[in-house]
């Protein structure tokens, strides 16, 4: 009996405390650094494509939303013909984020990407395509990579041994 | 000729009024459950999100008013009609002030008590014309709880009987014009609060639609504005109890004069009608069986015995 009116007096004190709810289109909610929201490819700190098309991504994508094509360009540098994503498939699992070699794939702290027409979920290149570096900055694949693709020589990158004649190289 | 045209229009009025109101507490309900909830409830539509109840009835005329094949057809068409028509009959008998009343009838108490008797069969032929295993189950359930709790309901408004010496709700209010029946008669405001909760099956006695069992009762089946005759009957029957309350136990439409007698009233009847809604926020549905054992083995003696006492009492004094 006493325990039944001392939960209505303390639902009825409810009335006077703070509110959880954000009214979400005027209040936006405080999302972490780390959210999983939608995805981009980012550029190196020379503003060309960090992504190498290495089929990875696609690989570990679990709902198969991501296609892509590799192809290279006059210096040997391999970049995406296309890259697709169908967001209406993606599930935001970040194993995409997980698998990239080359932090060009990336989950941004974004998810207002409502739309009428389904066919718009499907986001090309130039849609998932950002003009910075994302999450992490500093980072040129190209540049310590052994391969030569026109962005340094051969044995000129940071880490990197100048190229052993192998000739040399007698016992 | 003028008289009957002004009952008319005083009828009217009551019953617009009261629709009115019964459709405002749907957003009422909402809105409060929510500042209980530590939410804000439904905000958008209009100021304070008061046109969500235009939106509701909207949705709900336009909703498709689906009869199963296997339902009882006309018994399924019937039943949500019932509640409407018992509950709205049973306002016939409320003084909402001195003047504003439909029918001033010396038995009004028993009418009310009739009444709430009958909308019972809503309860059980909307479940049985369902002819679905859970409205079945709602309906006998339902039955069952407002055949038990109806016994001391009755008895407990006895004592107020009792004690204005009259069954005209007029004559009721008027003998509270010293002291409001809720201070001696508090054991049976409790029991007929009680009592009323179990009548218009609302919460913590929502036994016969208990949505986490039941689906929802006796009305799983109803859609469209059948459904919508069901919803707006238990807002109308929460009205009705609280109107009942104010006027046998807290004195009706007396008040302190800086107001209009209909505004004490309504004043007093919206705040049982906020209790209504506080005790859905806060407090657990009891089983079936601890329902029916606290009605038959609490109630029924504590109602009998302020009747005994009361009874006494009055003999006693007078």
């Amino acid at each position: 009996m006493f325990s039944i009116i001392r939960s209505l007096w303390l639902t009825f004190l409810h009335m006077f405390h703070k509110r959880v709810t954000i009214e979400y289109p005027e209040e936006k909610a405080p999302l972490p650094p780390r959210w999983r929201g939608r995805i981009i490819l980012s550029r190196d700190p020379d503003g060309m494509e960090r992504c190498v098309g290495c089929y990875l991504c696609a690989a570990a994508c679990p709902v198969d939303c991501i296609a892509l094509q590799a192809t290279e360009d006059e210096n040997g540098r391999r970049y995406p013909e296309f890259f697709r994503i169908n967001f209406s498939r993606c599930i935001f699992c970040g194993y995409c984020e997980d698998a990239c070699p080359t932090y060009a794939i990336q989950l941004i702290p974004d998810f207002e990407m409502g739309e009428y027409d389904r066919q718009n979920l499907v986001y090309e290149k130039e849609d998932l395509l950002i003009a910075g570096q994302g999450k992490y900055h500093g980072y040129n694949y190209y540049r310590e990579a052994g391969v030569d693709v026109g962005v340094k020589g051969k044995g000129e990158g940071e880490n990197e041994d100048k190229p052993v004649d192998v000739r040399t190289l007698m016992p | 000729m003028n008289e009957t045209l002004k009952l008319t229009l005083i009828a009217i009025g009551i019953l617009l009024a009261l629709l009115t109101i019964a459709a405002g507490l749907i957003w009422v309900e909402r809105r409060m459950l929510a500042a209980w909830q530590d939410r804000y409830g439904p905000n958008r539509v209009g100021p304070f999100g008061i046109l969500q109840v235009v939106a509701d009835m909207i949705k709900m005329f336009f909703k498709e008013d689906w009869i199963p094949p296997f339902a009882d057809k006309s018994v399924f068409i019937l039943a949500p009609a019932i509640v409407m028509v018992t509950i709205l009959l049973s306002f016939v008998i409320i003084p909402f002030a001195p003047g504003i009343l439909v029918a001033d009838i010396n038995i009004g108490l028993l009418f009310f008590l009739a009444m709430s008797s009958l909308g019972a069969y809503s309860v059980v032929l909307g479940g049985w014309a369902s002819n679905n295993k859970y409205s079945l189950l709602g309906a006998v359930r339902g039955a069952a709880q407002m055949i038990s709790y109806e016994v001391f309901m009755g008895l407990s408004v006895m004592g107020v009987v009792i004690m204005a010496g009259s069954f005209n709700m007029t004559d009721i209010v008027l003998a509270q014009k010293n002291v409001w029946f809720f201070i001696p008669q508090f054991l049976g405001f409790v029991i007929f609060f009680i009592a009323g909760i179990a009548e218009t099956h609302r919460l913590p006695f929502d036994i016969p639609e208990a949505e986490s069992e039941l689906i929802a009762g006796y009305h799983s089946e109803y859609s469209g504005m059948k459904f919508g005759m069901f919803f707006v009957g238990e807002y109308l029957g929460i009205t009705l109890i609280s109107a009942l309350i104010t006027t046998l136990f807290f004195g009706g439409w007396l008040g302190f004069g800086f107001l209009p007698p209909v505004v004490w009233f309504l004043i007093k009847m919206f705040a049982f009608i906020l209790f209504f809604i506080l005790l859905r926020a806060s407090l657990p549905r009891p089983r079936y069986d601890q329902l029916m054992s606290f009605g038959w083995k609490i109630l029924l003696p504590l109602s009998l015995l302020n009747l005994l006492v009361t009874g006494a009492l009055v003999l006693y004094f007078t």
